[in-house]
């Protein structure tokens, strides 16, 4: 190693040498500069929760944690993202090859109003549906005749968690369909294999990593859902009540260290879900 | 195309009846009910003082935080397409994480390191007279987080592309390192840079997790317009909430148009 070192400064001319080493402060510089950034911005107050759970010992952590309320919140939350993942992971696929594969009018708008979800307010999404079915919305009266309640009650969540996270599977199948193109499937059709059969054995099994990949943003987004459902579920303790909303009204009611702790958790969680998305991210680009 | 015989009309009928029952009937309960008074309606209800606080701190907040996100998401894309070091991957990997992190949460984690009692929060405070909480800089903080992961990963894959020819080629004909990205890397990523900017601005705009933990809910003061909006719901006030939401998704709504038309110039210039 050092016979190499010794040889490229004797090849190497002085100038480039000198200006190499400027550059080389340059990009010391601004890495530095995106490390700090990156270190105060996100890093930083990652550790603050952690220590704000921890502050009070292991102990009260795991005290906080066995809150029969707690645990009602966090099923409801995986019961709402289960449903959304089915619900959107069924009919985002339909959407997502209807978009790709079928030219009608109406299709290009339908294509753009399906990012909306991405930009809508949750505040405003949850509002739609309080304008949808509350008391004076358009099926209020329907929705009050069957004895069906969807405002405040899990229906009306479960509608919110869709909405708000029905763009992630659509969007990420969309491209990879297209990559494929239509006549793998034309071929299984045009040999017998039933409508069905295609879709098992030849569309699926080319989409399948980017489905995975959709499924696990869904997830994601659907677990750490609380504007929507605090619109529409009104936050009623051990009813309606999600974990972003059993860390919100812990937070109203100043018992800081249970929602540190919960909101630890939940973090962990989605943090588990994100390393399962970086997996699949790298096996769907790698099968590509 | 020669379109699948199966499911040609059951499939698509379903599917726009999943977008239509899901996107479009919403949608149009918000526009019948904010244009029950018509615009002149609709315009007194977002000018009363408190929704007119709320949109303009929503718009300058969003405004602000994605001017610092173009700079530093641009810097960190090229730090870390072009630069190796020690940790990259992991630093790779947390780029990724506000999409992941609960807003809410990322509001939690916020109010305790920059609350008056937090340790950056305290001292700032102490040192600076500067107030984090409850105040635009927080917000501004909050939206930095939920949206920094837009623009880095709008440029990454472009910059990747890039080959390092050119602006060595810039380079050793003279041009200063901020020269060189300034007339040859620029232009090249361009789109992609507005697109990110673009996004992370319509997504700021609808914020609420994060913003009402570190801004609270103080009309005139640090309300922004989708705190505004459940304030109006919280006190009944259905005319006050749907101005206020139509007016939001009017705009989330010309961005998303917006973030078409360049991504479409994109793939014309790309050939």
């Amino acid at each position: 190693m050092a016979s190499i070192a010794t040889q490229e400064s004797v090849v190497v001319p002085p100038r480039p040498q000198i200006r190499a080493r400027r550059v080389a402060w340059g990009r010391v510089l601004l890495i530095g500069i995106v490390l700090a950034y990156l270190g105060v911005l996100i890093l930083w107050p990652l550790l603050a929760v952690l220590q704000g759970a921890f502050a009070e010992g292991v102990g009260r952590f795991f005290v906080e944690l066995s809150q029969p309320e707690l645990r009602r919140a966090f099923w409801l939350t995986l019961v709402l993202a289960a449903g959304a993942v089915v619900a959107n992971g069924i009919f985002g696929t339909i959407v997502a090859w209807v978009l790709v594969r079928q030219n009608f009018r109406g299709r290009s708008f339908l294509n753009g109003i399906v990012d909306l979800p991405f930009v809508v307010s949750p505040v405003i999404a949850g509002y739609m549906v309080l304008l949808l079915f509350g008391r004076t919305g358009w099926f209020g009266s329907l929705v009050e005749a069957t004895g069906f309640r969807v405002v405040f009650s899990w229906p009306g969540m479960l509608l919110v968690t869709v909405f708000v996270s029905l763009p992630f599977i659509v969007r990420e199948i969309m491209p990879v369909l297209q990559e494929v193109g239509v006549e793998p499937e034309l071929t299984a059709y045009t040999l017998g294999a039933s409508g069905w059969q295609t879709f098992w054995r030849v569309t699926l099994p080319n989409i399948r990593w980017g489905l995975l990949y959709g499924l696990t943003l869904t997830l994601a987004r659907a677990l750490g859902e609380f504007g929507a459902v605090l619109v529409v579920g009104g936050a009623i303790s051990g009813r309606t009540e999600t974990a972003t909303l059993y860390i919100f009204g812990a937070l109203e009611e100043r018992q800081y260290t249970g929602a540190y702790a919960a909101s630890v958790v939940l973090g962990l969680v989605s943090f588990a879900v994100l390393i399962g998305m970086e997996q699949l991210r790298r096996r769907s680009e790698v099968k590509r | 195309m020669p379109g699948l015989p199966w499911g040609r009309w059951g499939l698509r009928a379903l599917a726009v009846t999943y977008l239509g029952i899901l996107l479009i009937l919403p949608l149009l309960a918000v526009a019948q009910d904010g244009l029950s008074g018509g615009l002149a309606g609709l315009w007194r209800d977002v000018s009363r003082p408190a929704a007119w606080a709320a949109l303009r701190l929503t718009l300058w907040t969003a405004a602000v935080m994605t001017v610092i996100n173009l700079v530093m998401g641009t810097l960190t894309a090229y730090v870390l397409v072009r630069y190796p070091f020690p940790g990259k991957s992991f630093v790779n990997a947390m780029i990724d994480l506000p999409f992941a992190i609960p807003t809410l949460v990322t509001g939690v984690m916020l109010a305790i390191l920059y609350g008056p009692q937090g340790a950056l929060g305290g001292w700032l405070q102490e040192e600076w007279g500067w107030q984090i909480i409850f105040a635009p800089p927080g917000i501004i903080l909050a939206l930095l987080f939920v949206s920094f992961p837009f623009v880095v990963r709008s440029i990454q894959p472009v910059l990747m592309s890039i080959e390092l020819d050119q602006e060595e080629a810039a380079y050793t004909l003279g041009a200063s390192s901020f020269t060189t990205f300034r007339r040859v890397l620029l232009p090249s990523i361009l789109p992609a840079v507005v697109t990110g900017g673009l996004l992370s601005f319509a997504r700021a705009l609808g914020e609420f997790g994060s913003v009402v933990i570190v801004a609270g809910n103080f009309p005139m003061r640090s309300q922004t317009a989708a705190v505004y909006v459940l304030s109006q719901i919280e006190s009944d006030n259905q005319r006050g909430a749907s101005a206020m939401s139509l007016v939001m998704l009017a705009i989330a709504f010309a961005l998303i148009v917006a973030v078409d038309l360049v991504q479409r110039r994109q793939e014309v210039a790309h050939g």
